[in-house]
């Protein structure tokens, strides 16, 4: 299991494109992922529940995942964070 | 049942009569705006009908979503586009469809209520949020539920409406009608709309009584009441007395015994007592009404409304299912003539519902839409080349503004024809090309119009609303929407003059040339051809037998000289009652 902080970068926020994003990316992997922000636990592969986060910028999710993947998954789906989902 | 047997009272409703007949039976609420969802606990065995059920409606609801967003994608502009996206996309959720199907089968529940309760709490959840931005999702996801709801909800619905009932509905769109009318349905009974919405329109082609513009029907009546409709007078009747119901079913088998009389008329021709002839054709759009059609005795189709092959499909028709609809019409009629008309959406009509157009009367309609798409066109244009082989077949384009757009079309049509040339395909090169006649700017050019297509049909209930500018779809303006107003009336003159010059015909396939109250005139003003609601084609051609055209011709004068609506309504109606005293105007 990866466990990780990040920081959401970008300016809008984690509105629709990026929520969309981030599920088809981690949709690629095997592993499960959750993300976490005050107290609420959402799965990461489901578009309704990211966009239900209301994560703006600044805000601060911890990411978890957990499978045989986990590694590449967190790799790739951090990396969408540190980029600010390229916006 | 003791505690339920209260005594109801009878109330009476008034509305505007859409579609004639008189229907007695009990109501069935159609209610689709906010669905209501009930919760129902399903057995065992019903848990995998229940499964398929949700997965059809998914099915359906993306269908939907798609095709809207394939149709206009450039035109409603990128925001709603997305918001389109994303509800695709949360159709699409794995997870959210899991704990559906999940939920369903362990907590045996249908299939909308536990719908309405999971996207709810993803609503509620950003509803929480201080944000105008996941306000805004909550709303789509609200949306999206109630789309999926809906789908749930028409599928019972339609399996549901077995008995015969009497539709109420706050309103109807084209599709419900249609869709409802698969079933045994007496009649309908709107709160909102006007006599030519398309409902309306589409109800009385279907000789399924019906009132629009009640009110609040929907809120006075509840499953089960018992009601009497009368399309004639646009009298809705509740819970009605003894002496009421003895009343109607008089007045009932009175009206039939009128229409009965009308069949012998069948294989005469519309042809006046001083020998002038009218060709009286039909307005249909779907290839259900043909049999109907041949049975009220009609010379042809004056329009063919394409548009209702969008309702039928979830996708674009191809080229060769448009092809295998219109030879079924052409085929059919022969040797009568087929006027098809290409698809007429926007406005009103099976509109691109999310093109969020602030004005949709002055917006992307008729031929505008097909001028913008291309492919669409020449796909449509082709399909209708191909079944133009016997030589019976017409095209005619809808919302025609200017001369440049009728060029436009006619080289789209050229194209066609080379498309189909080099595929050594057959078609009629002499296929008559016309055009509708509904825009203020094309009735006043028709000299230069008429002189490059081979005839005009004028649309009257468009022509009206924009020459008066008013919306007959508002209820607080509609009273202003007068079909019998003099500029209408001499307008229709300029362009039947027109036509005339330039040696074509004109026709009217508007709601006027059924009303049985205009047809005199429109006579005498010289229109060549009536294409009317096949429902009232009897009762037309009954009119023009019984009356000489030199008194019609009289009467035409007469109504170009008035000054106001009033004035020319009293001329009709005086003009009817003095000749026409056997036929019973019951409206």
């Amino acid at each position: 299991m990866i466990e990780q902080e990040v920081i959401i970068k970008n300016r809008a926020g984690m509105h629709t494109r990026p929520a969309a994003v981030l599920v088809k990316t981690a949709a690629k992997f095997k592993s499960d992922f959750y993300i976490y922000k005050d107290g609420m636990e959402i799965n990461g592969k489901s578009i309704i529940g990211v966009m239900t986060l209301a994560a703006e910028q600044g805000s601060k999710l911890i990411l978890r995942f957990d499978g045989a993947d986990e590694q590449d998954a967190a790799n790739e789906v951090i990396d969408l964070f540190s980029r600010g989902f390229d916006e | 049942m003791p505690d339920k047997q209260h005594i109801k009272n009878e109330i009476v409703l008034r509305g505007i009569p859409a579609s004639h007949g008189i229907s007695i039976g009990q109501a069935y609420l159609f209610l689709k705006d906010t669905p209501v969802v009930e919760e129902r606990i399903i057995q065992p065995k019903e848990i995998e009908f229940e499964q398929e059920r949700f997965s059809r409606s998914l099915d359906k609801s993306s269908k939907e979503l798609n095709k809207i967003l394939l149709f206009a994608q450039e035109k409603i502009g990128e925001a709603k586009a997305k918001v389109l996206d994303a509800q695709i996309m949360v159709l699409e959720d794995p997870v959210l469809i899991g704990s559906i199907k999940k939920r369903i089968t362990s907590e045996k529940r249908n299939a909308e209520f536990i719908v309405s309760d999971e996207i709810g709490k993803y609503a509620a959840l950003m509803l929480k949020a201080e944000d105008e931005y996941m306000h805004e999702r909550a709303h789509d996801m609200e949306d999206l539920k109630n789309r999926i709801i809906r789908n749930l909800l028409q599928e019972r619905l339609i399996s549901k409406l077995e008995g015969s009932v009497i539709v109420v509905a706050h309103t109807l769109t084209p599709a419900d009608t249609m869709i409802l009318s698969r079933n045994h349905v007496l009649g309908y009974a709107t709160d909102r709309g006007g006599i030519t919405s398309h409902a309306a329109l589409f109800s009385r082609s279907l000789k399924i009584p019906a009132i629009v513009g009640l009110g609040d029907v929907s809120r006075s009546v509840i499953n089960g009441d018992l009601l009497i409709l009368d399309g004639y007078s646009g009298t809705l009747i509740v819970n009605p007395t003894d002496e009421r119901m003895k009343h109607y079913e008089k007045k009932r088998e009175r009206m039939n015994k009128f229409e009965q009389q009308l069949t012998n008329l069948k294989d005469l021709p519309a042809e006046t007592i001083d020998g002038h002839r009218v060709e009286l054709s039909a307005n249909i759009e779907l290839l259900d009404e043909l049999d109907y059609v041949v049975v009220q005795g009609s010379q042809g189709i004056g329009l063919y409304r394409t548009e209702s092959l969008l309702l039928n499909s979830d996708d674009f028709p191809s080229e060769e299912e448009q092809y295998q609809e219109y030879k079924k019409v052409t085929d059919r009629v022969h040797p009568h003539r087929v006027i098809l008309r290409t698809f007429d959406i926007g406005g009103d009509k099976i509109a691109p519902a999310t093109a969020d157009e602030s004005n949709p009367f002055l917006g992307w309609r008729g031929i505008r839409i097909s001028l913008d798409r291309p492919d669409i066109f020449l796909n449509q244009l082709r399909a209708m080349l191909r079944a133009s082989v016997r030589k019976n077949l017409s095209i005619m384009f809808p919302m025609v503004a200017t001369l440049e757009e009728v060029r436009m079309a006619k080289r789209y049509v050229r194209k066609a024809k080379a498309e189909l040339r080099s595929q050594g395909v057959k078609f009629n090169d002499k296929t008559p090309i016309g055009v509708m006649i509904e825009v203020p700017s094309a009735a006043l050019m028709i000299s230069q119009i008429a002189a490059e297509v081979d005839f005009v049909s004028i649309g009257t209930n468009d022509l009206t609303q924009y020459l008066l500018a008013v919306d007959r779809g508002n209820t607080l303006v509609s009273k202003l929407y007068r079909q019998f107003d003099p500029s209408v009336v001499n307008t229709l003159k300029h362009v039947i003059n027109g036509a005339h010059k330039q040696g074509i015909w004109a026709g009217i396939c508007g709601e006027m040339g059924g009303n049985p109250l205009a047809v005199p005139l429109l006579i005498g003003l010289g229109i060549d051809e009536l294409s009317v609601v096949p429902a009232v084609l009897p009762e037309i051609k009954k009119i023009i037998r019984s009356l000489n055209y030199s008194l019609m011709k009289e009467l035409a004068v007469q109504a170009m000289g008035a000054s106001t609506s009033d004035e020319v309504e009293r001329m009709m109606s005086k003009f009817f009652k003095k000749h026409l005293p056997e036929i019973p105007l019951d409206n």
